[in-house]
């Protein structure tokens, strides 16, 4: 693609979703580049979430989702191509940390096993570097075989990046990461992510604005479905183009 | 002020005590029951007793056909019903898009759940005996049976399969997996301790159920064990209800024994059933 900035991995092009009648994303255009870390914010409701689950087509569960426009990532149409394909490289953390009830070795295993790997010793080696890499590998060491449901809601969720992590994407969606944390937790997944974009593009939703401005590279803001403004963290948290992201940044809405 | 609050106590003692008359009604009633029929039927229960087969002299008459009998169709129904049954249930609830057409197919099915059980056994004897021309066998009653429960299988597996939280199939899809996967590696292993108590309840509801069969014409006068699923049979509770309705009283003292045998059955199930579901659920915690 000709027309395509060299650095750019996700590429969104006219995007209108729809949950049945309700418009919930409307024109939205932006280019997310490769490396960085991209927020994006906004109100309740606004459509973050929604945009964000375009991304890895996690809305294709919701029975009356429908999707207009294109999201190009490294050029291919992504809604042309295999879902499962798209997400074993574009990986997601959610909300709530939702380890599945096994082992914690089994968590992070499941991933590559499902695809494909079968050595023993090769899957213990990304286990480990998968938790390494969540700088969980400390904690957990000693007791890979204990239930994950065990540890504390910040290593849960650790362990779900770790878990992403573990399938090799290029790509990792976090979807309010910290919401169910405290604020300790909360600190170790902010510099696990600014630690994760050396090796991968990561965008977060999150209506911690203070955390969009900490962890961030560039920030979007939504507002009603409308993409009001797109910009570097720096720009759009000082000097604002619009009024309205003005406002919502200073906190006189939200 | 004061006055109102102890009123408002009271209204909640006075229910209180409400529930726990009713309770106590329930109880005092099978409390009777088991009585009664423990009083009735324990001289008779003796390893003669659950090894003779039927016979018109009661000192001499047993429940043999009647146990393997019941066993056999136990097995045959749960074989036909659970895979179906639960089938029926992860496609409903994994693949089927939530349509008005999928809406009708459930509530008809709990509509199904609450039909007699004796309209099952015409059905049963239209279906399978005559127009299958399967006869008055084992596989007649098992696929009676089987129909019977069915909506009960798939609606307690449903529930089931529903309690696994929609965040476990995200994380799943979310690194890539299938849906096959999703439901292979999660959703059903999740769910099996549920799957299985509502399997195990609604067959120990099957074991219980003499309508249908005799509708189907389950003979009560069987003198040999069931080889082959051609076979005509006999149950536990047909058996029972055979000896009820005979005039000599020594054959009432034996129908409280075949209750006794049917009720160890029974509650040999649901225990279970109870012991499944505590097994799995502790470590199930989201």
């Amino acid at each position: 693609m000709s027309d395509m900035a060299p650095d750019s991995t996700i590429d969104v092009r006219n995007l209108n979703a729809y949950y049945g009648s309700n418009h919930a994303l409307k024109d939205i255009n932006m280019t997310i580049k490769k490396n960085r870390v991209t927020a994006i914010i906004g109100p309740s409701g606004c459509g973050k979430s929604t945009l964000i689950r375009c991304f890895n087509r996690m809305n294709d569960f919701i029975d009356n989702f429908r999707l207009e426009g294109e999201i190009l990532i490294n050029g291919v149409n992504i809604y042309r191509a295999n879902p499962v394909e798209l997400r074993k490289r574009v990986g997601m953390v959610f909300q709530k940390p939702n380890p599945f009830p096994k082992s914690i070795y089994e968590n992070i295993a499941y991933g590559p096993r499902i695809h494909g790997v079968r050595d023993k010793s090769r899957l213990d080696s990304i286990v480990e570097e998968s938790l390494k890499e969540a700088s969980l590998w400390e904690e957990v060491s000693h007791r890979l075989n204990d239930n994950a449901l065990s540890l504390s809601g910040g290593q849960q969720q650790r362990l779900c990046i770790a878990r992403a992590l573990a399938v090799d994407p290029e790509i990792i969606l976090f979807d309010e990461p910290c919401s169910a944390l405290d604020p300790l937790a909360t600190v170790k997944i902010e510099d696990l992510i600014t630690e994760l974009k050396k090796s991968y593009t990561v965008v977060i939703v999150t209506h911690n604005m203070q955390q969009a401005a900490r962890v961030s590279d560039y920030t979007a803001f939504l507002y009603l479905g409308e993409l009001i403004e797109y910009d570097t963290t720096k720009k759009l948290f000082e000097k604002p183009d619009r009024e309205l992201t003005e406002n919502y940044i200073t906190g006189r809405f939200g | 002020m004061k006055k109102g609050l102890t009123n408002r106590q009271l209204k909640g003692r006075v229910f209180e005590l409400v529930c726990l008359g009713s309770m106590m009604a329930a109880l005092a009633v099978l409390t009777v029951l088991l009585w009664d029929v423990w009083t009735d039927g324990h001289a008779w229960l003796d390893l003669q007793f659950l090894d003779s087969f039927p016979s018109r002299f009661p000192e001499k008459a047993g429940i043999k056909s009647a146990i393997w009998g019941t066993f056999w169709l136990m097995i045959m129904t749960a074989l036909i019903s659970v895979p179906l049954g639960v089938g029926a249930a992860i496609y409903l609830q994994e693949y089927a898009r939530k349509t008005t057409l999928t809406r009708i197919i459930e509530t008809n099915i709990s509509n199904l759940a609450g039909v007699p059980s004796i309209v099952y056994g015409i059905l049963g004897l239209a279906l399978f005996v005559r127009a299958m021309d399967l006869e008055r066998s084992l596989i007649s009653g098992a696929l009676t049976m089987s129909l019977l429960i069915l909506p009960i299988i798939i609606i307690s597996s449903q529930e089931a399969i529903l309690a696994v939280p929609s965040s476990i199939r995200e994380a799943s899809y979310a690194i890539g997996a299938t849906k096959w996967q999703t439901i292979r590696y999660h959703v059903l292993p999740d769910a099996l301790p549920g799957i299985l108590t509502g399997n195990i309840l609604a067959l120990s509801r099957a074991i219980g159920e003499t309508a249908p069969l005799i509708m189907i014409g389950a003979l009560t006068f069987i003198a040999f064990t069931p080889s082959s699923p051609r076979d005509p049979f006999t149950v536990l509770p047909i058996q029972i209800f055979n000896w009820i309705s005979r005039p000599q009283e020594e054959f009432h003292f034996l129908a409280a024994a075949g209750i006794v045998v049917l009720l160890v059955f029974l509650l040999t199930m649901n225990a279970a059933a109870i012991l499944l579901r505590n097994r799995y659920q502790k470590n199930l915690k989201w």
